[in-house]
């Protein structure tokens, strides 16, 4: 009974410390806006399956490359259907694609990230090396390669993008960990007799949670780019699934004359990737991480 | 000194040769080889006999990547299997146009970048420095390909000043390369120019609190002799890596800027030889990516050695 209070208690204030990092993060203009964009996307995404006025993969020859009007709030593309349809569902999809992608990063990047500064050793250093070698290929070499020798489907993609976004957060959560390890605290934690797993889960983690954290919202926004240039090149999802990627290199030739079709998924893809950028910024002040002087790997 | 130059270049080599094990094991473990990607449909029979004849599928993985590593390393990658004929022959025109695109987006963007950088930290907070950060930020988060459409949707197409796309032949010469490569570079410059400015800018923020600046002030000092003088050096030096990261950075949305404006440089090799399931010129692409990655990021640690003294008695940190 009375660990059962304690745990409770223990949930009020991990309640509590969220609410005061989000109030943090709104008391700034450029964190306010972010979050708006963000819950906006998120809300937008989890409700646009029930708001669509059309359906998103109906073609029609009688609608093609309608300029906005009443019936088409942003117009139709080239084969009939409607682009706001499609735009709002788009975000759908590059949501749940990246929000798992960064999912898959964070747990393995930062897990490999943390044995291998605790372990250290012959093992941090063959690792270290591999991360290396993958941070040298470019990424999009890398993705290209595999989506196009096992397909394009959500089940690849997801997995896929979390492994080459993963290998980042490898460095951060290592460089976090060799901050802590030193510490008193582990030091007698090793002398009571913990092991290995145990300081990882109730050492380590609690004290490299935030860095690791800020890294993934970070990668969150860079996944988001990756996935929909390779959406743009066609390497992405499939059509007809909508994407804002894929509707943009569809809509760009014929942008001369019908620039709806283009400017709708262009300012979807912008804004969530500037919201997420904007409050990931806001998330690495809030928790007192300085990320200005990082360079984009 | 001299060795830690040479344990730094042996770590870059360490980092090529487990890229070539990842690139050579990857093509190896993920499904079909070479020739039956490649033929797809028609894999079978005569056909799929000459291709692995050709590219000596037949003998033992082991004994073709020391064949192919040792070849790639007097420089040969062997032969593409869609343009049948020599990777050299395909990759050199291209590896030059990438370099004129790569070199005037670089000499347009490191200039301009270190003047926004100091613009923005030494108004920090005013107008310039709200100005010119939200800009930065816009262009260093928006997609590469989004820029590029746009760029030609309002430059090309609705104020009709420059063509939208590159429509020259990959071996084309110098000249008519210039003329066409402005669109592109305003689209690559833009963003590798706005991560260095915010990198400079807070390098030169901090330098502006440490002791010494204040010490300068105290005595004296006429503050824009203070900022040449004192601040820039010190500001600057660390940026080199960064520049250096950006650059390699790039790599990737080169790509994606290069099949946009139809420029026929080693991005869109990059698109093409995958489309064609041309497994030789994409793993020869690799190779070469990486090692401009890692050549850029070895020119810049050596730099940042070679420039602060203090440095140079110590061991530098990974």
């Amino acid at each position: 009974m009375e660990n059962n209070l304690i745990t409770e208690d223990k949930q009020k204030n991990k309640l509590e410390k969220a609410f005061e990092i989000l109030k943090t993060m709104a008391s700034k203009p450029s964190g306010l806006i972010g979050l708006t964009i963000v819950l906006f996307h998120v809300v937008l995404a989890l409700i646009s399956p029930y708001i669509v006025p059309y359906d998103y993969k109906a073609i029609s020859p009688n609608t093609m490359l309608l300029a906005p009007s009443a019936e088409h709030w942003f117009g139709t593309d080239s084969l009939g259907r409607d682009v706001f349809t499609r735009t709002i569902l788009g975000g759908r999809t590059a949501l749940t694609v990246t929000f798992f992608g960064s999912l898959i990063a964070l747990l393995w990047g930062g897990l490999l990230g943390i044995f291998c500064g605790l372990v250290g050793g012959k093992i941090d250093d063959v690792v270290m090396r591999v991360v290396d070698a993958f941070l040298s290929i470019p990424w999009i070499l890398a993705m290209l390669l595999i989506v196009s020798l096992l397909g394009t489907s959500t089940e690849v993609l997801i997995p896929a993008l979390g492994f080459f976004y993963g290998k980042g957060i490898v460095r951060v959560a290592r460089a976090a960990t060799h901050d802590v390890i030193a510490k008193d605290f582990i030091v007698s934690a090793r002398a009571r007799g913990h092991s290995n797993m145990s300081i990882i889960w109730n050492e380590i983690i609690p004290n490299v949670r935030d860095a690791i954290l800020v890294e993934g919202a970070m990668r969150w926004s860079w996944m988001l780019l990756g996935f929909s240039s390779l959406s743009f090149l066609g390497f992405g999802v499939s059509p007809p699934t909508p994407d804002w990627g894929l509707m943009i290199s569809n809509a760009r030739g014929l942008m001369s004359f019908a620039y709806w079709s283009v400017i709708a998924p262009i300012v979807g893809l912008s804004s969530l990737i500037i919201g997420i950028n904007l409050t990931a910024d806001a998330f690495a002040k809030a928790l007192g991480i300085d990320r200005s002087t990082k360079a984009p790997v | 000194m001299l060795l830690l130059i040479l344990k730094r270049i042996g770590l870059g080599l360490i980092t090529l040769f487990i890229v070539s094990l990842i690139t050579f094991v990857g093509v190896e473990v993920l499904p079909g080889d070479a020739c039956t990607t490649y033929l797809e449909r028609e894999a079978y029979g005569a056909a799929l006999d000459a291709c692995i004849k050709r590219l000596g599928l037949d003998v033992p993985a082991y004994e073709r990547y020391l064949d192919w590593a040792s070849n790639v390393i007097r420089g040969d990658f062997g032969y593409s299997l869609s343009g049948e004929m020599p990777i050299n022959e395909v990759l050199g025109p291209r590896v030059k146009n990438s370099l004129v695109l790569a070199s005037v987006s670089i000499l347009i963007g490191i200039p301009l970048a270190i003047v926004l950088g100091i613009i923005t930290a030494l108004w920090r907070d005013k107008l310039p420095d709200i100005m010119i950060s939200t800009i930065t930020i816009f262009s260093m988060t928006i997609p590469e390909f989004i820029s590029a459409t746009l760029l030609i949707l309002i430059v090309a197409i609705w104020l009709g000043w420059l063509p939208g796309i590159v429509i020259i032949p990959s071996d084309a010469t110098f000249y008519e390369l210039i003329s066409n490569i402005i669109l592109p570079v305003v689209a690559i410059s833009m963003i590798m120019t706005a991560h260095m400015a915010r990198m400079v800018r807070s390098s030169v923020i901090q330098v502006m609190a440490s002791d010494y600046v204040q010490m300068a002030i105290l005595k004296g000092v006429p503050y824009w002799k203070m900022v040449f003088r004192h601040v820039l050096p010190n500001a600057l030096l660390p940026a080199i890596n960064v520049v250096a990261l950006t650059i390699a950075w790039l790599l990737g949305g080169v790509v994606v800027t290069e099949v946009v404006f139809n420029y026929p440089g080693l991005g869109r090799l990059v698109i093409e030889s995958i489309s064609n399931r041309d497994l030789p010129v994409v793993q020869a692409l690799a190779i070469i990516l990486a090692s401009i990655y890692v050549g850029i990021n070895l020119i810049a640690d050596l730099m940042t050695l070679m420039l602060n003294p203090r440095l140079k008695s110590l061991q530098i940190r990974k």
